[in-house]
């Protein structure tokens, strides 16, 4: 069997020698010119005056592009056409490209792009949430609000009512590769585009738009990426354009990469939220009504953050059954980087307001968080009850803008739905606040499994014991849940193509329209395909992402890299298998569908042949060895304003139980141990899952202690570098780190029932947080209140408050 | 223009037009089409570019290329990733083991991490989360990158990766390129010597040369000046490469003196002050990463004059003194004294520091350094301690504190309010408030003036458990 099986990340023997190329390894074509930006030195404002004789006069400087130089300045924006690649006048951000730098060397041109001398009107920036909520800087018209039921008389009858307001920081990817890109011009204006990005697709419509080319005539390449972490969906748009016009002004190849530095300042991040919330329960805490306002600072266009505030609208339950609800959600616009995809879209920072609740109510009603997490947890259905939901496939889209984006996720003027995306639901199904019902929900299960392995019940009394003689240092322990939805929330997206050739020798050659970063997608779609010609992983050769070969697809983004791809290869080779069959069972008198690829060789009525030998022989029978393959995800449909419907095919879920101890004296911090239990239904591949679910926690954990991100008072960024922005190191690992796989399996009919895994177990870093906010608690008998990222500022400064100073 | 030959993956290469500021990883990437060394910050801080670094004493150290100048490598032997496999391909054990064990993701950190590795496994070493600090991985988690390391720690030592000492000592034609501009004409002071480069090897011949060059960069480890040459673009002006200045380096251990040569790395002076002040070793482990410490120098933290530099504060806290000279003539002042504003030493142009020594003393000193994360990271506040108590009695108090002002700084407000006191909680808490008489810290990225000034109070605090047996560390919890 090739799924299922823990086989090594497809080109592991290459990273480990240096072998493997990335972008900034290619041999650069003859005559290669080299790009920088310049970039703006004030947050807000109008240039006044561009003085770029120096830079022009500067040593290997080939020319200089400004906004002047172009009749319409070529737009990098995924979604509203608000990026234009060089600042038209206006300056939104500190950071922001003025100018382009075209130069003989990459070292010529970083240097050339100092020496610019740039006057402003400065105009006072907007930086923050309260200061874009003062200025009603926003995007869309108003706040979206999602809702169920009647929260605000649920939370006015209820029991108990508590409030409270929680800030959640942003987040640097830190993909160890940064942003780069080369173009190529080809003899007849085509220009082939390699390009470090998540979505081809963007890249090659972008650049076919920036040169008034239609996309045939743009290919873009991918091999792999040095991580992207999302980091990569839209923003290597910039890169790539400006690579691409400067190729067609010089006819000559061009090369771009962002220095760390520049990378940092020019391109977005995590969003930062502040949410509010309100919430009424009964004395065993059990939420009745809950109210959750969130304020999402999106920077300074728009690209992905309506999709990003979507999710963390649609991750507001996180596990738990809220009956009424009501979720405001403010996207404002700030003179900051552009914020942008990142590993959970927004998904980590609703769960992590959710999971604040839960853990406040627990403090206080004085209770184990870990027993009113179980109290509200949806119900966990048994196989009779689980109908499946007859969800209308009826996908009606209206497009009138042939230019638009239509492959992004910022896509503007997504289809809706022309049925009401309400289903009708069996009474016995439990909904989230989207009108969602919950039918595959296994947490009672997993968390009951995953608390007895990590011995929680007594580890946390142990833990009261250490604290009461230990007058210094502090323990602490939490066990949280995730459930996370899987699917693109822009419907259409959730579609894949692949193309499989099968070679006269019986080599195959396979690809997709999925992006390699890291994750190990290739492999496993090598072992689908594997899987289904019954032939070991060698006959397949993994060839780069090429729009070339499979056009329109998707960003590898919303963990949906194998559920699609893998399913898209599956149809490909499916149907050569099922020609082939076709042909060997002519020849035998047999049923076609009886016909069996195995262990390398193809059974046919009684006889055995070599799988090459076959191939060869369908060859000579003129059978066609090359298909095609598409999926599109089913049973998907609903209306994101009105915030109704089924936008996941399913849901991922894990449980992560995370024990830390703090310094009271200094806020310094430490995760102690880990031990998760995270679904992946059945893994394709249990050791590429294991590495996801371990380096999502670590990178989940960053997030939410040592990554702080600092803005100056002018709107500069001050961690700029890896020397001032601090991702985990080694010895920031837990000391015990347990990782296992939940033993299940994906109910809907998933490539071989698994699961994504590439966003969910970021959500298991929440654990850190709240077992930080627990240590906390051991300081007074006050709510912590702790504040993300929890800096040892930040703990220091909740110990003190608990201590009433 | 400058001269350099050194021993690549094996085999001798001279280089002979390469600028003085040409980095080893932009030389590799560029000119010899060696791309498995990765750029990933361009400023020693993610250890994407490590590579092996042998020299003729047999040493081999990991060391970041992105701020390693070439002139740096003269007569040494360096293994790019590319050099970690045998010469006929067979993987290293540590790079079998990373395979087998899933250590790599994206895989673009994991050249680096390979050649950190593989150092360490030379060395016998199995201290994987210090080896492995100035590595920064985003994909894995790390786990199982220690376990490959782990795995592979039994395997013996293949014998290509020590073959570079030998080689080293056979070829006497890698190590003999010109030292640049004659030393000994270091009077001239025509218009040729603002280009000058010179590798001096001995103090003698720097000091006459440096006399004469005033406005000159002096290179030690080029872990700060790197930087001044990938990020700012800084002119350098005349260059003098101090690798070679044998007489600059090493510890001298006298009956109630210890002297630390300029020269002395970080790894080797941490390696030495574990027996006599084990927690500043615990500091220096925690200072930079490998790769760093294998490259800086004592001498360049002091002369740098950063207000977060973390050897000053310990240093002062030792009551040492500091070694300059210039040309012919020498002298000492208190460590303490050489600082004097933010960005102003006590330094005529010309002159250098020559060694750091200070008093052997029974060891009552902690050095807490406060950062974001644990390892590789910057102090918001590095304090240390030196507190003599006889009798119940405080009867000196040494404190110091980097990250507090615009220089290296003692806390004598704090002192005044220790000494002759009985040594108590109750005059710690008496002396805490002092701190805000010593001290006006600002606020920035690394922390706020309200939590430098809390911890810097609350440090003292923690040394009197410290010093009295209450634990206090959470690197030392277990779960």
């Amino acid at each position: 069997m090739s799924v299922h099986a823990s086989l090594a990340h497809d080109a592991a023997a290459l990273h480990v020698t240096g072998q493997a190329r990335y972008i900034d390894d290619i041999p650069v074509p003859a005559a290669c010119l080299h790009l920088a930006f310049g970039l703006s030195t004030i947050a807000r404002g109008r240039i006044a005056a561009m003085d770029l004789a120096a830079v022009r006069a500067a040593p290997d400087v080939e020319a200089v592009l400004t906004a002047a130089d172009f009749d319409q300045i070529p737009d990098c924006s995924p979604s509203l056409h608000d990026e234009p690649l060089l600042s038209d006048g206006q300056v939104h951000f500190l950071g922001q490209p003025l100018f382009l730098v075209i130069a003989h060397n990459h070292l010529a041109a970083r240097a050339a792009a100092r020496l610019a001398k740039i006057t402003y009107h400065e105009d006072t920036p907007i930086l923050t949430i309260e200061e874009a909520l003062a200025a009603d800087a926003r995007f869309e018209d108003g706040p979206r609000i999602y809702s169920k039921g009647d929260p605000d008389r649920a939370i006015t009858n209820a029991e108990h009512v508590i409030e409270g307001r929680l800030e959640i920081g942003g987040q640097e990817h830190f993909y160890l590769e940064g942003q780069v890109a080369m173009v190529a011009p080809q003899d007849d204006g085509e220009m082939v585009v390699y390009s470090s990005t998540q979505h081809p697709t963007e890249v090659q419509h972008k650049v076919a738009d920036a040169l008034g080319l239609a996309m045939h005539d743009v290919r873009v390449e991918t091999r792999r990426m040095g991580g992207a972490f999302g980091g990569k969906e839209s923003q290597g748009n910039w890169l790539a354009i400006a690579c691409a016009v400067a190729a067609a002004r010089t006819g000559r190849p061009a090369k771009m990469r962002y220095d760390r530095d520049d990378d940092m300042v020019i391109t977005g991040k995590r969003h930062d939220f502040r949410i509010d919330y309100k919430v009424g329960f009964d004395a065993e805490g059990r939420i009745e009504g809950i109210e959750f306002w969130h304020f999402c600072r999106c920077g300074w266009s728009q690209d992905l953050s309506l999709p990003v505030a979507d999710r963390a609208m649609l991750h507001s339950d996180n596990a738990y059954l809220l009956p009424h609800a009501r979720i405001t959600s403010h996207r404002l616009k700030t003179n900051t980087q552009s914020a942008t995809a990142f590993r959970g879209f927004g998904g980590p920072q609703g769960m992590v307001g959710i999971e604040r609740v839960l853990d406040h109510i627990a403090h206080v009603l004085d209770r184990d968080p870990l027993e009113v997490r179980a109290l509200n947890y949806y119900a966990e259905m048994s196989s009779a009850e689980a109908q499946p939901a007859g969800m209308p496939g009826a996908e009606h889209h209206r497009v009138t803008d042939f230019h638009a984006d239509l492959t992004s996720q910022g896509a503007a003027g997504a289809a809706v739905p022309e049925d009401d995306p309400v289903p009708e639901q069996p009474s016995n199904v439990q909904t989230t606040p989207y009108h969602m019902p919950v039918e595959d929900f296994v947490l009672h299960s997993l968390t009951s499994k995953l608390a007895m392995n990590a011995d929680y019940t007594r580890r946390r009394a142990a833990i009261r014991t250490w604290n009461a003689g230990n007058p210094l240092l502090k323990k602490g322990i939490a066990l949280t849940p995730v459930k996370f939805g899987i699917s693109f929330t822009l419907t259409h997206l959730n579609q894949a193509g692949a193309l499989v050739h099968v070679y006269q020798d019986g080599s195959i050659r396979m690809n997709h329209g999925g992006t390699e970063m890291g994750q190990g997608l290739f492999q496993k779609v090598a072992q689908v395909a594997a899987q289904s010609f019954g032939v070991g992983l060698d006959r397949v050769k993994i060839t780069a992402t090429d729009t070339g070969k499979v056009p329109n697809t998707s960003a590898t983004a919303a963990s949906s890299g194998s559920d699609l791809n893998g399913m898209a290869v599956k149809a490909a080779c499916d149907e050569i298998c099922d020609r082939i069959a076709v042909f060997l069972a002519e020849e035998h008198q047999a049923d076609p569908s009886d016909v069996r690829f195995k262990d390398g060789q193809v059974h046919v009525g009684g006889a055995s042949y070599a799988f090459d030998e076959v191939i060869a022989r369908a060859y000579l029978g003129r059978i066609s060895l090359s298909a095609t393959g598409y999926y599109k995800t089913p049973k998907i449909s609903w209306d994101r304003i009105k915030g109704t419907g089924r936008p996941f095919y399913y849901f991922a879920y894990g449980a992560a139980c995370t024990e830390v101890v703090i310094d009271t004296l200094t806020g310094e911090n430490r995760i102690l141990r880990t031990d998760i239990l995270h679904d992946c239904g059945t893994s394709i591949n249990p050791a590429l899952d294991i590495g996801q679910i371990e380096g999502a926690y670590v990178q989940g954990a960053g997030w939410l202690t040592m990554e702080e991100l600092v803005w100056d008072e002018r709107g500069a960024l001050k961690t700029h570098a890896p020397s001032t922005y601090k991702i985990p190191a080694c010895s920031d690992r837990p000391d015990i780190f347990n990782v296992a796989l939940w033993d299940g399996h994906n109910r809907e009919e998933t490539i071989y029932r698994s699961k994504a895994v590439g966003e969910p177990p970021f959500m298991l870093g929440i654990s850190t947080f709240l077992a930080i906010s627990d240590a906390v608690a051991a300081c007074g008998s006050a709510y912590p209140a702790l504040d993300a990222p929890a800096t040892p500022e930040r703990i220091l400064a909740a110990v003190e408050r608990m201590r009433g100073k | 223009m400058v001269q350099v030959s050194f021993l690549l993956n094996g085999d001798p290469v001279s280089v002979e037009d390469a600028p003085p500021t040409r980095t080893l990883l932009d030389w590799l990437r560029e000119s010899r089409g060696l791309t498995g060394t990765k750029e990933g910050c361009n400023e020693g801080d993610c250890g994407a570019c490590t590579v092996m670094v042998t020299d003729r004493e047999g040493q081999a150290q990991a060391l970041n290329a992105c701020i390693l100048l070439l002139p740096q490598l003269e007569g040494r032997a360096v293994r790019t990733v590319e050099g970690i496999s045998g010469p006929d391909g067979t993987l290293h054990p540590v790079q079998k083991a990373m395979i087998e064990l899933h250590g790599s993701q994206c895989g673009f950190c994991t050249p680096g991490f390979v050649v950190s590795m593989a150092v360490a496994h030379r060395d016998g070493a199995t201290d994987f989360d210090d080896r492995l600090a100035g590595n920064l991985c985003r994909c894995t988690g790390y786990a199982p990158i220690v376990r490959a390391a782990t795995a592979a720690s039994s395997a013996p030592v293949p014998d290509w990766m020590t073959s570079d000492v030998a080689a080293l000592a056979r070829r006497a034609d890698i190590g003999n390129a010109a030292a640049g501009d004659d030393v000994s004409t270091g009077g001239t002071q025509d218009a040729a010597a603002t280009e000058s480069v010179v590798r001096p090897d001995s103090s003698d011949a720097l000091a006459v040369w440096y006399a004469a060059h005033p406005d000159a960069t002096l290179v030690a480890g080029a872990t700060d000046v790197g930087l001044w040459v990938t990020k700012q673009f800084r002119d350098l002006g005349p260059i003098a490469f101090l690798n070679q200045v044998a007489d600059l380096r090493g510890i001298k251990v006298e009956r109630d003196e210890i002297r630390v040569g300029a020269m002395t790395t970080l790894t080797e002076f941490g390696r030495f002050i574990a027996d006599h002040h084990p927690d500043l070793a615990e500091m220096v482990r925690r200072y930079g990463s490998v790769q760093v410490r294998n490259a800086a120098t004592l001498g360049g933290n002091i002369a740098n004059g950063s207000p977060i530099g973390d050897s000053p504060p310990a240093l002062i806290a030792l009551d040492a003194r500091l070694h300059l000279r210039h040309g012919d003539n020498r002298r000492s002042l208190k460590l303490e004294d050489f600082f004097l504003a933010y960005g102003k030493q006590d330094r005529a142009p010309g002159e250098f520091v020559e060694a750091v020594s200070f008093p052997s003393q029974p060891d009552a000193l902690r050095c807490y350094k406060l950062s974001k994360r644990f390892d590789q990271d910057i102090s918001a506040v590095c304090g240390c301690f030196n507190i003599t108590v006889e009798d119940g009695v405080v009867s000196r108090a040494r404190i110091a504190f980097g990250g507090m002002a615009g220089i290296p700084k003692r806390a004598a407000a704090v002192e005044t309010a220790l000494t002759a006191q009985p040594w108590t909680e109750e005059t710690v808490a008496r002396a805490q408030p002092a701190f805000a008489q010593d001290f006006a810290p600002m606020s920035d990225m690394r922390a706020s003036a309200a939590y430098r000034l809390m911890t810097a109070q609350n440090l003292l605090m923690r040394y009197f458990h410290d010093m009295t047996g209450t634990p206090t560390r959470v690197l030392e919890v277990t779960p």
